[in-house]
């Protein structure tokens, strides 16, 4: 076989694996936005914060130190403990949760019925927000998360690869543990929303806000619920976006890879997350490969996915399993 | 009582349709004109003209061409920073190929080679609206950013892909490069903001500015009205982006003076822009300064507070401004989700009663 299939093979695998990342980040919006018609922008800050919380906690650093430090004049940097990687997740876990309540309470409770786009706005402030306050309670330096997760080339698949067609694909362990993680994760969100009261409770708001209330669902609780489930989600991307790349600023900048995966999806849809996030993950590698190193310099990795989805919405602009849009007068 | 409707007759058909059609208003109006452009250059410095003035101006010019495509023809944009940055890189070509020509028409060169990128770019929102089209004018944003940074014709091939300002005048006086005057930077910048602030205000007010507002309101219904939403839409994205694009050739050529295009206008810039529109009022004018000089003044306020009087270190200042900027623009949604201008509405509803309620 000539080199370049295998070559654009092997960048397909791993754009899938990509596209899992994507596909984790995208999943914490459709949640949000199908639930309470909020575009959450901070999706991005809170895949940041959370891993910023886990790594924290898990290090013991003290929370705010810098600000202490500054206001007191004295140097507290760490407890002197380390908490077990397990304990430090699902601490970060309550964090988030708490989170979510703190921002139901202080923001979402008196922006009912406001404009989309004020909402949207009202996340964006949000996200500034969590981003200077992460910085602040956790110090911006750039952290390495470590929760044991396998890393580094697969080896079995190397040598799979290398015996059958003489050239060993390179597969990040992270990757695959990733693409498992997300598989779970959509199967636990899809047994959750169908099988448990709460799950029903949140298709019912999302169907339709005043028929959940007047069958005595409350809405508040609901939100809360919510945000708790995006902020977990969150915290699943930020482990595997932290431990792939370290855990620093740039890691908010996700959010804004999921919008197009989003767009090509549909913001309503559960699957549409995942396959637009596949399909943008494996499009940019390929495109990357084939057409933008050769000719266009390089780094198409940037607009790739929002040109994809600006191009394909002008046919379709619903997205690919969007709800139709109807209006009427 | 200090804010009059009442008692302002008019005689013509001309007088009905002037600008400010309310006396007072015009007063106010030309005493802001003339403190403008009469006082403040005359005190102004190079910290106050670099720090908030001209800032100010620029901003100001953005916000009103933002205004316009979000505040008055609804349709949301993200992409603001890669469309001044095609001001920008169109003014520096402008300059550095006929550098005879005035500055001043290089930036309205500048201005129309950004509306015809925006018509490009606007072309999807025919098809896609909300906030699938907000997430669509991001594909503008990082491409133009990235169009900037691999094609060297753009910036002349400097080995730093920088783009630097060459030395230009108006009537024998600096107004880019090194040499230029705090006060030429911000009367330059002043004329061109009155300009614009000017003609937006007339097309607001006129045919091309109602159709934009019944676009937005519901586009169907205006369609049925006969409102045609292809030219509708094209023409907010036009204006809308020539405005940017003589806001991100003044950014460029006057006030940074040398730039690199992922610092300058990368995406935080379309969210700041955004933000000033929001803050100020969606579909106001005035809303677009207010908006422009609230975000212009809270960091370099903040930053003198928290830096210059209680001592703390500048990254630590820097995060804490972050948290500030952040929660007050959540505050301020709840508050007041229509902006300072409507704070402003307000206030001269109470003036007009003031001191008697009744």
């Amino acid at each position: 076989m000539p080199d370049i299939v295998l070559y654009a093979a092997e960048v397909t695998l791993n754009g899938l694996m990509a596209g899992v990342l994507y596909a984790l980040v995208a999943l914490g919006f459709v949640l949000i936005f199908k639930a309470s018609g909020i575009f959450n922008y901070a999706q991005g800050v809170l895949a940041l914060f959370a891993a910023l919380t886990l790594v924290g906690i898990q290090k013991g650093q003290v929370p705010f130190a810098h600000l202490l430090n500054a206001m007191t004049g004295k140097h507290y940097t760490n407890f002197p403990w380390e908490v077990p990687a397990l304990v430090a997740i699902l601490l970060a876990a309550g964090v988030m949760v708490v989170l979510a309540i703190i921002i139901e309470k202080l923001v979402l409770k008196h922006l009912v019925n406001q404009a989309p786009i004020i909402l949207f706005m009202a996340t964006i402030g949000m996200a500034y927000f969590l981003e200077g306050f992460g910085d602040v309670m956790w110090g911006s330096d750039i952290k390495t998360l470590d929760v044991g997760l396998p890393q580094g080339i697969n080896e079995t698949i190397d040598s799979v690869t290398y015996n059958m067609f003489g050239y060993g694909f390179f597969i990040d362990n992270l990757d695959i543990v990733a693409a498992v993680v997300a598989v779970l994760l959509v199967a636990a969100l899809t047994v959750f929303s169908q099988y448990s009261k709460q799950g029903r409770a949140l298709r019912a708001v999302a169907d339709d806000h005043q028929a959940a209330l007047s069958v005595g669902i409350s809405l508040r609780f609901i939100w809360i619920l919510v945000w708790s489930i995006a902020g977990f989600v969150a915290l699943v991307a930020g482990i595997m976006w932290g431990s792939k790349s370290g855990v620093q600023f740039s890691l908010s900048l996700i959010a804004l890879k999921a919008l197009p995966v989003l767009m090509l999806g549909g913001f309503t849809s559960i699957p549409g997350a995942i396959v637009g996030g596949l399909i943008i993950g494996v499009g940019e590698k390929l495109f990357e490969l084939l057409i933008g190193a050769p000719f266009l310099g390089g780094a198409t990795e940037n607009w790739f996915a929002y040109v994809l989805a600006l191009v394909f919405l002008v046919f379709r602009p619903q997205g690919l399993f969007g709800e139709k849009i109807i209006e009427r007068v | 009582m200090f804010y009059r409707e009442a008692g302002d007759f008019k005689t013509s058909y001309r007088e009905d349709s002037q600008t400010f059609p309310i006396k007072f208003d015009r007063l106010r109006y030309y005493v802001v004109l003339a403190i403008a452009f009469g006082v403040v250059p005359l005190l102004i410095n190079d910290y106050w003209a670099n720090a908030v003035a001209v800032p100010f101006l620029i901003y100001a010019i953005a916000a009103i061409g933002l205004n316009i495509l979000v505040g008055y023809a609804g349709q949301v944009s993200l992409g603001t920073g890669g469309f001044m940055a095609v001001g920008a890189y169109a003014v520096y070509k402008l300059m550095t190929a006929f550098p005879e020509v005035s500055i001043f028409i290089h930036v309205l060169l500048a201005g129309g080679i950004t509306a015809a990128v925006g018509v490009l770019f606007g072309l999807p929102s025919l098809r896609i609206k909300g906030f699938y089209l907000a997430v669509a004018t991001l594909a503008a944003q990082f491409f133009l950013v990235w169009l900037f940074n691999k094609v060297p014709w753009f910036y002349n091939y400097s080995a730093s892909g920088q783009i630097n300002a060459p030395e230009r005048t108006v009537f024998g006086v600096f107004v880019t490069g090194a040499q230029t005057s705090a006060m030429a930077k911000y009367m330059f910048c002043l004329v061109m903001l009155t300009i614009v602030a000017l003609v937006a205000r007339n097309l607001t007010r006129g045919t091309v500015g109602r159709k934009w507002m019944a676009i937005r309101d519901m586009d169907i219904a205006a369609e049925i009205i006969g409102v045609n939403p292809l030219t509708t839409k094209l023409s907010a994205f036009a204006v809308s982006s020539f405005f940017i694009g003589i806001a991100g050739a003044l950014f460029f050529a006057v006030y940074l003076g040398a730039a690199e295009v992922g610092e300058a206008f990368g995406i935080q810039k379309s969210f700041l822009i955004l933000f000033m529109v929001i803050i100020g009022g969606l579909g106001s004018i005035f809303g677009s300064f207010a908006g422009a000089a609230f975000l212009v003044l809270l960091p370099v306020f903040l930053k003198n507070v928290l830096v210059g009087t209680l001592g703390w270190p500048t990254d630590l200042a820097a995060h804490i401004e972050l948290m500030i900027v952040g929660g007050l623009i959540v505050t301020f949604l709840i508050a007041e989700p229509h902006g300072l201008a409507q704070l402003w509405r307000v206030a001269k509803e109470k003036l007009r009663l003031w001191p008697f309620p009744h």
